[in-house]
């Protein structure tokens, strides 16, 4: 009977593409059937946009040009500081005989405004194969980590936040380097630090970043700040929750980092 | 003779086509409107769109909307909102399903009845994503993911009148 069969054939297929990978290129054939809906909704939001830079009167386009001078100067000053520690940086570890990282490729992002099932954590962003975008990039804004693309098609790609519940990143402290992984929880917007001992130091403040094992996340970017600390009596791991560095919610732009060459 | 049978499988594959376009740009719609970014705090008051619609295409026209129909536009939403490939499809094929034994009474019914069977219709749809969700690991962990059956039931007799003065206009058979 059709039902049977129907049944059966979509229980394979959940099966399938829980576990293994086979269906991407299927998925990612039937995304670019479903893109132009996606494009249809996000129309109007870009409508709007391209409105508001076009109709802007001249005068604010003039004020928002000096301010963005004067804070690129501001910013160009600050960054000479950093290559001279950077420089600095690289010659103490060639010293130490351990191996420096080339900064990578990066490219700009625009978030679909679209929705995607409220229960997991997820977003669409306009790039996708075209642009060498791939499975496991890792995608940061400007105040850090947001996510890793898990799915990609021709023009578009789809981004796990580090809030949804599958997602988990390798941090360390960036006072006293101790390392523990940020899991994400799904349903509020903090992440949890999952098995860290009670003897391990996390402070209330504390900033954590990517510490780069897993190969996933470029190190040392941002990640969250520590909310909360508590240990429970009788419980082996303390309960430590991070609040996340990025603007979750809120960003629409994006980057997609490339990994970094390893130089030794 | 030959001539008059062609003329009218011609026709009839013609009506098909035409017919099968407009319920594809009901389910567009109600695609769209699945995707539309809400506020924050509305997200999870959204009803479902595409499975109200294909409900109503069910009742309306069980012959020309089957389960193999229903399944595909569930795979479609599976691409579309990032779930696992094939849930929207068993739960859209099995509430189809449902309504395919039942389509007779349902339509008989005084609008506030049909409404409650929508309700448990979208509570079984429901209950099915939440059990694969829960299968594969992730439960949603909020009792929000049901309040989209109770919009869902509540807007059902909008959506019902809408959609049957669409099919009456197109003559969509």
């Amino acid at each position: 009977m059709r039902l049977a069969v129907l049944v059966i054939v979509s229980i394979a297929l959940m099966i399938v593409d829980h576990q293994y990978h086979y269906l991407a290129q299927a998925r990612s054939v039937l995304t670019t059937v479903i893109s132009p809906i996606r494009s249809m909704v996000d129309a109007p939001a870009r409508l709007i946009n391209w409105v508001e830079i076009n109709v802007s009167q001249q005068h604010n386009v003039v004020t928002e040009n000096a301010q963005l001078r004067a804070e690129q100067l501001m910013l160009r000053a600050k960054l000479q500081s950093l290559m001279a520690l950077r420089q600095e940086n690289d010659q103490l570890r060639a010293l130490l005989r351990s191996s420096t990282k080339v900064g990578g490729k990066v490219l700009v992002a625009q978030l679909l405004a679209v929705d995607l099932a409220p229960f997991t954590r997820q977003v669409v962003l306009n790039k996708g194969n075209r642009d060498n975008v791939f499975v496991g990039q890792a995608v940061l804004d400007a105040y850090g980590v947001m996510g890793q693309v898990i799915e990609v098609s021709r023009s578009s790609s789809r981004v796990l936040l580090i809030t949804d519940s599958r997602s988990a990143v390798p941090v360390q402290s960036t006072r006293t380097g101790s390392r523990a992984i940020a899991a994400g929880q799904g349903v509020t917007n903090d992440l949890q630090l999952l098995f860290v001992p009670d003897t391990a130091d996390f402070q209330v403040g504390d900033t954590l970043e990517t510490s780069g094992l897993g190969k996933r996340f470029p190190v040392s970017y941002p990640v969250g700040v520590v909310s909360e600390v508590s240990h429970k009596a009788g419980e082996r791991f303390s309960q430590i929750s991070v609040y996340p560095s990025a603007h979750v919610d809120s960003s629409r732009q994006v980057l997609l980092v490339w990994p970094a060459e390893s130089v030794n | 003779m030959a001539c008059r049978e062609c003329e009218l499988t011609c026709m009839n594959n013609f009506l098909a086509l035409r017919s099968w376009l407009f319920i594809i740009l009901s389910i567009l719609v109600a695609m769209m409107l699945t995707i539309l970014p809400l506020p924050f705090w509305a997200g999870w008051l959204r009803p479902l769109w595409v499975p109200a619609v294909i409900f109503y295409w069910a009742l309306a026209l069980p012959d020309r909307f089957s389960l193999g129909a229903a399944w595909c536009v569930g795979i479609l939403l599976d691409v579309l909102l990032g779930t696992l490939l094939g849930e929207n499809a068993l739960g859209m094929m099995l509430a189809v399903f449902v309504i395919s034994k039942l389509y007779t009474r349902i339509r008989l019914f005084p609008m506030w009845q049909q409404s409650a069977i929508i309700f448990m219709l979208s509570l079984c749809y429901l209950a099915l994503l939440f059990w694969m969700q829960g299968l594969i690991g992730q439960p949603p962990l909020s009792w929000q993911f049901w309040v989209p059956a109770i919009t869902t039931g509540c807007l059902w007799p909008w959506i019902f009148i809408l959609l049957r003065d669409y099919r009456r206009r197109f003559a969509i058979r």
